[in-house]
């Protein structure tokens, strides 16, 4: 683990109490959402596979919170709930499109972490890795033609797995190189799927690579809110100023399957009892509580709040009507041609 | 006073951006340099921040693409050579392609193709990726064949909230001259009866228009009349022309430049079979490129793709039947 380049608490404008609550609650919201979505995977529930973002929400988190929905672009991922929920996204959103409800933003037409609103500025992602890095750019780039660009941020989030692809390596230099206010977050859980990282690149750390494409690279500890609020905030800030992009490699383990489908048996019991093998979640509960930004109290009600907001957005979504073969429109085409 | 088919894709484009602020172009060489094949020329000159270098990133030039059409911007990509866009073909069938209908959120952005095959060109530098575009929901595929053409559905490509497969051809660009820009306007989705005739039709596109044209005047002197109609879009295909044709003569020959496997002349074919079988007299034949990458040499080029003489050879066979 490279030391931080940044330290926490010193100079990051949107490190503050409310942006490290907002953050935690995001990650609660996350994880209990995705308890939850667990259960019905395992009941037959869901239309699909499942995937989640146990142990990464921490990260995801301090992306999404950093940024101002309306203005700001956030491409999530995979393993991106905490993020979503963070920028703004909201839980019915999830659980329409987990549970087939043809009211949620993909009508049933794509599904699970496909979903997405990118005229509010959220694109929603493709299952080819690495595609959305250059989908952002382009997003920046036409803001700076239309002359909106300025203060704006453009964040997305991938794994250690996207960083071999061509469209991530494409996607930066072109950024680098045209010096955009973008944030990218590799989340480097150590497998892609179960592939290990001795088996995806050679480098020490991914974070290397900033300097090969010419921005600034960070490197955080994915496990610690307080360190990734920092780090990441930072960074973000960084980027709005007009530093242009900014690369942040957060070390975390994944502490689910790649899906619910899969059990990550391949992860080492080594790892798994290791540092990053720790609970992002458990350590913020005590950050918090340690630092004054909450008490336990609040952290309980927090806890039965979000619980119930899940409860309603499941029992929402169930009940809502599927989508209808029959009278979908099976267009393809926004113009209508002969 | 004449002008070239590339001529008309200049113009196309210098319209563009003076008339529409959404609009700028995106691709290798173009500013400056005004592109490989001077598509661009002059451009960047009158519009310094509309007109883009890119990087030798095609993926990450379609990504920019997609992600600027989000933002209500109409990019022009122009790709150095319709086959490079096989390193973006991720971007234009899985993220443009599937855009609108996943999220209802249209993605209006046009990818310029200079497609087929010219003499010298080899493997790399001659490929017609129309049917390969086609294939996909989602994409809108065009193949002009005049100047006029080439002008006006370049300007309705941008025009359309869909993103489009513009397949310009590279034989056309300067060996393709008219009086006027303006010709017969038809909107993209209609095909057009370039030579009417009653003893056999052939439909084909593109650069292929040319060369089934020249077979019909060889075959004229025989007292063959034949019809050619001008697919002009390949998606979406015109099939109550090519059927209300196939209809007065009878039979048909498809004609495509590209690979034989599949592809625009096959769906043709296909099509006609399934919704016009009784309207055939024989049975229906298609012509393409043969079955090896596009060779170097230009006496190999030129025996690769269909020629005025193998199309009159596949014409005299049908009319055999």
């Amino acid at each position: 683990m490279p030391e931080l380049d940044v330290q926490p608490f010193t100079d990051g404008a949107v490190l503050n109490r409310e942006y490290i609550r907002a953050a935690f609650r995001s990650m609660l919201r996350a994880r209990l959402l995705e308890n939850k979505l667990s259960s019905l995977y395992k009941a037959g529930k869901i239309v699909g596979g499942v995937y989640l973002g146990r142990g990464q929400e921490a990260v995801s988190a301090c992306v999404g919170a950093a940024l101002v929905q309306g203005k700001d672009v956030f491409a999530p991922l995979i393993r991106d709930q905490a993020g979503r929920d963070a920028f703004g996204e909201p839980m019915i959103d999830c659980t329409r499109t987990y549970l087939g409800s043809v009211m949620g933003p993909m009508k049933g037409r794509d599904g699970n972490i496909h979903r997405g609103r990118p005229s509010m500025g959220m694109p929603a992602m493709i299952s080819h890795l690495g595609a959305q890095v250059p989908l952002v750019a382009g997003m920046l780039f036409a803001k700076r033609l239309k002359g909106e660009l300025a203060g704006v941020v453009g964040a997305t989030c991938i794994g250690d797995g996207a960083t071999s692809t061509g469209a991530f390596h494409e996607g930066v230099n072109l950024a680098a190189m045209e010096k955009l206010p973008m944030v990218v977050v590799v989340a480097n859980n150590g497998f892609a799927y179960s592939t290990p990282n001795d088996r995806q690149f050679a480098c020490r750390d991914l974070v290397e690579r900033a300097r090969g494409y010419g921005i600034a690279g960070h490197a955080v500890d994915g496990t610690d809110l307080l360190a990734c609020a920092s780090v990441i905030g930072n960074a973000v800030q960084r980027a709005r100023e007009g530093h242009g992009p900014q690369m942040v490699v957060a070390q975390l383990l994944r502490l689910s399957g790649h899906g619910e489908h899969d059990d990550g048996s391949y992860v080492p019991d080594t790892m798994k009892a290791g540092h990053y093998g720790r609970d992002c979640i458990e350590v913020a509960m005590r950050q918090l509580v340690e630092h004054g930004f909450a008490t336990v109290d609040e952290l309980f009600a927090w806890q039965e709040e979000t619980a119930e907001e899940v409860q309603r957005s499941v029992a929402q979504a169930q009940q809502e009507p599927t989508p209808d073969p029959y009278s979908d429109d099976w267009r393809a085409y926004s113009t209508r041609l002969s | 006073m004449s002008v070239t088919y590339i001529d008309a894709i200049r113009e196309a484009q210098l319209k563009l951006l003076r008339e529409d602020s959404r609009v700028f172009l995106y691709g290798q060489d173009i500013a400056t340099f005004g592109g490989a094949f001077k598509a661009t020329k002059g451009l960047a000159q009158e519009f310094p921040n509309r007109v883009f270098d890119a990087p030798i990133s095609e993926d990450a030039m379609l990504g920019l693409a997609v992600g600027a059409a989000i933002e209500g911007m109409r990019p022009i990509i122009e790709m150095q050579f319709a086959d490079f866009s096989s390193i973006a073909f991720n971007q234009i069938v899985n993220q443009a392609a599937t855009h609108y209908y996943r999220t209802g959120v249209p993605v209006p952005l046009t990818v310029r193709l200079p497609s087929g095959g010219t003499p010298g060109s080899g493997p790399f530098h001659s490929q017609s990726m129309e049917s390969i575009y086609a294939h996909y929901p989602g994409l809108i595929v065009v193949t002009p064949a005049t100047v006029s053409d080439a002008y006006h559905m370049l300007l309705d490509s941008v025009a359309l909230e869909d993103p489009v497969i513009y397949c310009e051809h590279k034989f056309l660009y300067r060996w393709l001259k008219a009086k006027s820009i303006n010709g017969d306007y038809l909107p993209i989705g209609q095909a057009r009866i370039v030579r009417p005739g009653k003893h056999a039709t052939v439909v084909t596109y593109s650069a292929m228009v040319h060369e089934a044209v020249r077979a019909a005047e060889r075959l004229q002197a025989d007292g063959w009349e034949i019809e050619v109609v001008d697919l002009r879009s390949v998606k979406p295909l015109d099939m109550d022309t090519v059927l209300a044709s196939v209809a007065r003569t009878g039979r048909l020959l498809a004609v495509g430049e590209a690979f034989p496997w599949g592809g625009v002349t096959a769906e043709v074919v296909a099509r006609t079979v399934s919704e016009g079988f009784h309207l055939l007299d024989a049975p229906p034949q298609r012509l393409n490129s043969r079955d090896t990458p596009v060779p170097y040499h230009p006496k190999l080029w030129a025996a690769h793709r269909p020629t005025p003489e193998s199309i009159g050879e596949a014409l005299r066979r049908l009319l055999s039947f």
